[in-house]
């Protein structure tokens, strides 16, 4: 295997934290994922499993105790928390363009990069808007919205539907399939969600409970544009059955 | 608040009818009207020694805010003074800086600037303490510095809670300066308050006591106003809030 196949890449990621008067707690233990270009990558295990120290080792906030991350092109990936954590005082334009803001780009020049966006994101016309006059899904494109505006390879979103409810959270997954289809983003898509995984990625890596490990590596191969039609596949609820094998 | 005022009038006018003793509101306002101009000239040095305090403890609190938020070694070391300082009573600190400040404006200056202090350094310091740690995640995973954490999310997150601060604080302010005043001063609100008090003029007394709480009130409402400016995004907040009922 080429070094060059994968745009993102960790091996033998272990992470371990000390404890008072105890031994260290091992979060990660050999954690091995390769992400090619262009492809959505699920992680999803149970919870507690060390999800979010890999999330933080690869967003570049924790240094791993052991073992590599390599990440093509600039080498950072553009993360995307949880929750949206639009500031509250920024129009939904001045949110957008926070991360070319912090890397030095003029806010003239970063306006004028995000605009294109707005309309695809379903948020033609808000951007003068402040980010408690949208609801929570148009928060959550807004989150999405700041995080492509980057411009980073790697795309990385934690649980980025998780706050939302059921109806809300499928609109933005059948959204979400549609608009990648057009970009072609690296993803690395951490969720606790089966069917979202399945029915967004190209594989799901699946890991042990703590100290996590990937365990098993799913291909997706379902038929590429998705949508809502996607669902109602055999071969969808197939591969959510074998999914669901594994973790449970 | 009309009722008050007319059984006020009543009782002053046909029970106490000593004018010494408790002056009827309409001879308070006719009094103050006759003597307006005294009273204008003793309400400027007030109100200049208040807004001469106030950006003195404003520019103080921002300064020490800002350290307490950088480093916790600053915050341990600040804090009690912080506490310290709004212990101090006014009253019997103030005779004492006349003593070592003089009759001009320094003394004053800086009673109003201790008595606002507190408010306006602890409120912003809980407000930086406040931010989402996962604001400063998100901007650190966009490689941002400490300053531009500072800048970018602790600043306008803390808004909110510096007015509120704000507000206690600017209702101490004129208080602090009619106080600085008494223990001696040339010219002044309070000052004037004292000779009128010696003379018998009750009725000027409570005159230059509404200027006072006028002037007050002037300012609480200029904290909204100023709130309203800084913090548009707020009233969408509330909006939402209210919607969300």
């Amino acid at each position: 295997m080429s070094g060059d196949e994968f745009l993102l890449e960790t091996k033998g990621l272990t992470h371990q934290y000390a404890r008072a008067g105890q031994e260290p707690l091992r979060v990660l233990d050999g954690l091995d994922l390769a992400v090619r270009e262009g492809e959505i990558a699920a992680v999803i295990g149970p919870s507690g499993s060390g999800k979010s120290t890999l999330l933080n080792i690869l967003a570049g906030l924790d240094r791993p105790s052991g073992g590599e991350v390599r990440v093509g092109g600039s080498g950072a990936v553009a993360y995307m928390p949880q929750k949206d954590l639009l500031f509250p005082w920024r129009t939904i334009e001045d949110n957008a363009i926070l991360g070319l803001e912090v890397a030095g780009v003029k806010k003239k020049t970063a306006r004028e990069q995000v605009a294109p966006l707005f309309e695809e994101f379903g948020l033609g016309g808000f951007e003068y808007a402040y980010p408690a006059q949208l609801s929570g899904g148009m928060r959550q494109r807004a989150a999405l919205l700041r995080t492509v505006a980057m411009n980073r390879p790697v795309l990385l979103l934690d649980e980025p539907f998780g706050a939302l409810d059921s109806l809300t959270r499928t609109q933005l997954q059948l959204w979400l399939a549609e608009t990648w289809q057009r970009h072609g983003w690296t993803i690395v898509l951490v969720t606790h969600d089966i069917r979202e995984a399945v029915f967004l990625a190209d594989s799901v890596h699946v890991l042990s409970p703590r100290p996590a490990r990937v365990t098993r590596r799913f291909e997706i191969d379902l038929p590429r544009p998705r949508n809502a039609d996607t669902f109602a596949s055999p071969e969808f609820a197939r591969l959510e059955r074998e999914l669901l094998g594994a973790l449970v | 608040m009309a009722a008050a005022t007319a059984g006020w009038q009543l009782v002053a006018r046909y029970g106490i009818k000593n004018p010494e003793v408790l002056p009827s509101p309409s001879q308070i306002v006719s009094a103050g009207w006759q003597q307006r101009a005294a009273l204008e000239r003793n309400a400027w040095p007030t109100l200049r020694e208040t807004e001469l305090g106030f950006a003195f403890s404003f520019a103080v609190s921002w300064i020490l805010a800002t350290a307490m938020d950088f480093s916790s070694a600053a915050r341990r070391a600040i804090y009690p003074l912080l506490v310290a300082s709004q212990t101090v009573p006014i009253i019997a600190i103030a005779p004492l800086f006349v003593v070592m400040f003089g009759f001009g404006i320094a003394p004053k200056v800086l009673l109003v600037a201790l008595a606002t202090f507190f408010p306006l350094a602890a409120s912003l310091a809980a407000g930086f303490a406040n931010v989402d740690g996962d604001a400063d995640r998100l901007l650190r995973s966009m490689g941002a510095s400490r300053w531009r954490i500072f800048w970018t999310v602790r600043v306008p997150g803390a808004l909110p809670f510096f007015f509120t601060g704000l507000r206690v604080a600017i209702t101490y302010a004129i208080g602090g300066a009619i106080f600085a005043e008494y223990a001696g001063a040339e010219s002044g609100l309070g000052i004037y308050l004292q000779q009128m008090q010696q003379v018998f003029r009750t009725d000027l007394v409570f005159a230059t006591v509404a200027v006072i709480a006028i002037c007050s009130i002037v300012l609480f409402v200029l904290t909204y106003l100023l709130e309203r400016w800084l913090t548009p995004w707020r009233k969408h907040e509330r909006a939402g809030r209210e919607a969300a009922r």
